[in-house]
């Protein structure tokens, strides 16, 4: 009996060895790849949002660099936003030239449309791109400048151009244009827009105020 | 090594006899998730082989270390560990293909294909098998998924291969071919329902060939006549 007891002892415990090397080995294994690959992600990841932000904003329009100028915005009614979200601040020569917000449409055909707003300091649209969205694909995602140029025609637009009254989907009776059988999410995009411009004329000020940084020697 | 005898029934068991999508149904939930048009299917059935052969070969190497009472522990590990290197390694150096690939990556852990194979497969034969049998077993849910998404492409939107130039870049966006111009298109092949149905009737055909073909073996009649 007590040999039997033994016998299982070392079977478990030899059992167990095994197990933790197996261990051991796939953590190092993960380990040593992630140390190599993070730099390269990581850089892969600046230069991805980089370009994003160019989609939406002109390169020509700034010559800071757009991801330091990133500040936190709290959850505001006009941006549709919940959470905290960013804006980067684009500067030319030191002066103000024009921004990029994130925005929510929240009223989606199903859930939010995460968006990406590009605003020039006269508080025209520069270029809007839809980061994420869960529309119903092969419907409501022409949308997604991957699937078609509908949101191309927001660049140029911005609170006079055109009026409040036909900021809307061409439907509604406004300029915008949408596709038949897929209404609802090209309206909370124009919305999502429009809200996005009043907020920027509602802060214009602050942001054109020259940065609070420590002033230039 | 491997005799080319050998070589084929492997091929045969992955593509016809036991293929994972049409009869042993293992593996349905990317299977049926993911197969809404071509680009992706094949996208995602590729990832799988490639994951399948490598876990496949390296379980194989191992198997003589692992005690029976731990080996699904082992194998899970082996698994998620290689899916997490090759996951790491194609953001790092393929980035536009983790573009496409990226959010499948990971789901193929899940997949139960995988682990099957591992377990019924290479935990009892070399390391050259094994590999051979997951790239079968691999190709053959490949071939019920690129199935899958054409038929649900081609009903639900009239096109074939839209999506091509996510990956292989924008040149490619001509090769998207418009089968049905001016097509209003079908979403229910789209959603996920439209997955279940021409899935079912996919393995309906094959089982309808395979009765078919033992009537005729019986009656003495070859197949092919």
């Amino acid at each position: 009996m007590r040999a039997q007891t033994q016998v299982a002892l070392k079977n478990a415990l030899r059992t167990g060895v095994i197990l933790f090397v197996f261990a051991l080995v796939g953590t190092a294994m993960l380990a040593f790849t992630h140390d190599r690959t993070e730099p390269v992600i990581t850089r892969g990841q600046l230069a991805e949002k980089r370009a994003l932000l160019s989609q939406v904003l002109p390169a020509s329009l700034y010559d800071n660099d757009l991801l330091s100028s990133q500040q936190s915005v709290p959850p505001n009614d006009r941006l549709g936003t919940r959470q905290t979200s960013t804006l980067w601040l684009a500067r030319r020569g030191g002066e103000f030239s024009g921004i990029v917000l994130e925005a929510v449409a929240p009223d989606g055909y199903s859930g939010n449309i995460y968006l990406l707003i590009g605003i020039d300091a006269d508080g025209t649209v520069t270029g809007v791109r839809v980061t994420a969205h869960r529309e119903t694909p092969g419907l409501g995602d022409y949308i997604d400048r991957a699937k078609s140029a509908w949101i191309d025609q927001f660049a140029g637009k911005s609170l006079t151009n055109p009026d409040a009254r036909h900021w809307k989907v061409a439907k509604d009776g406004g300029t915008f244009d949408s596709r038949a059988g897929a209404t609802i999410t090209p309206r909370a995009v124009v919305k999502a827009v429009h809200g996005a411009l009043d907020y920027f004329a509602q802060h214009r000020a602050a942001f054109a105020a020259p940065p609070k940084k420590e002033p230039d020697a | 090594m491997m005799t080319m005898n050998e070589f084929r029934s492997l091929f045969h068991n992955g593509l016809i006899k036991q293929n994972t999508g049409l009869v042993q149904l293992l593996g349905l939930c990317p299977l049926l998730a993911i197969s809404n048009n071509v680009v992706n299917a094949l996208s995602l059935g590729l990832a799988t082989t490639l994951v399948m052969a490598a876990s496949s070969g390296a379980v194989s190497g191992v198997r003589n270390f692992v005690p029976n009472e731990i080996r699904i522990p082992v194998f899970v590990l082996i698994i998620a560990a290689l899916v997490t290197v090759i996951d790491l390694s194609m953001n790092a150096y393929v980035h536009p293909l983790y573009l496409v690939l990226g959010i499948f990556i990971p789901l193929i852990t899940t997949n139960c294909i995988v682990l099957a194979r591992a377990d019924a497969f290479a935990a009892k034969n070399r390391p050259l098998q094994s590999v051979v049998d997951a790239i079968a077993m691999g190709f053959g849910l490949t071939l019920v998924l690129l199935v899958l998404g054409a038929i649900r492409e081609l009903a639900g939107k009239g096109t074939l291969f839209s999506g091509i130039d996510l990956v292989f870049g924008e040149a490619a966006k001509g090769w998207v071919l418009h089968v049905l111009p001016n097509y209003h298109g079908f979403l229910l092949a789209i959603l996920p329902p439209g997955a279940f149905i021409a899935l079912g009737l996919l393995i309906a055909a094959n089982n309808g060939y395979k009765a078919r073909a033992a009537r005729h073996a019986r009656a003495g009649v070859p197949v092919a006549a």
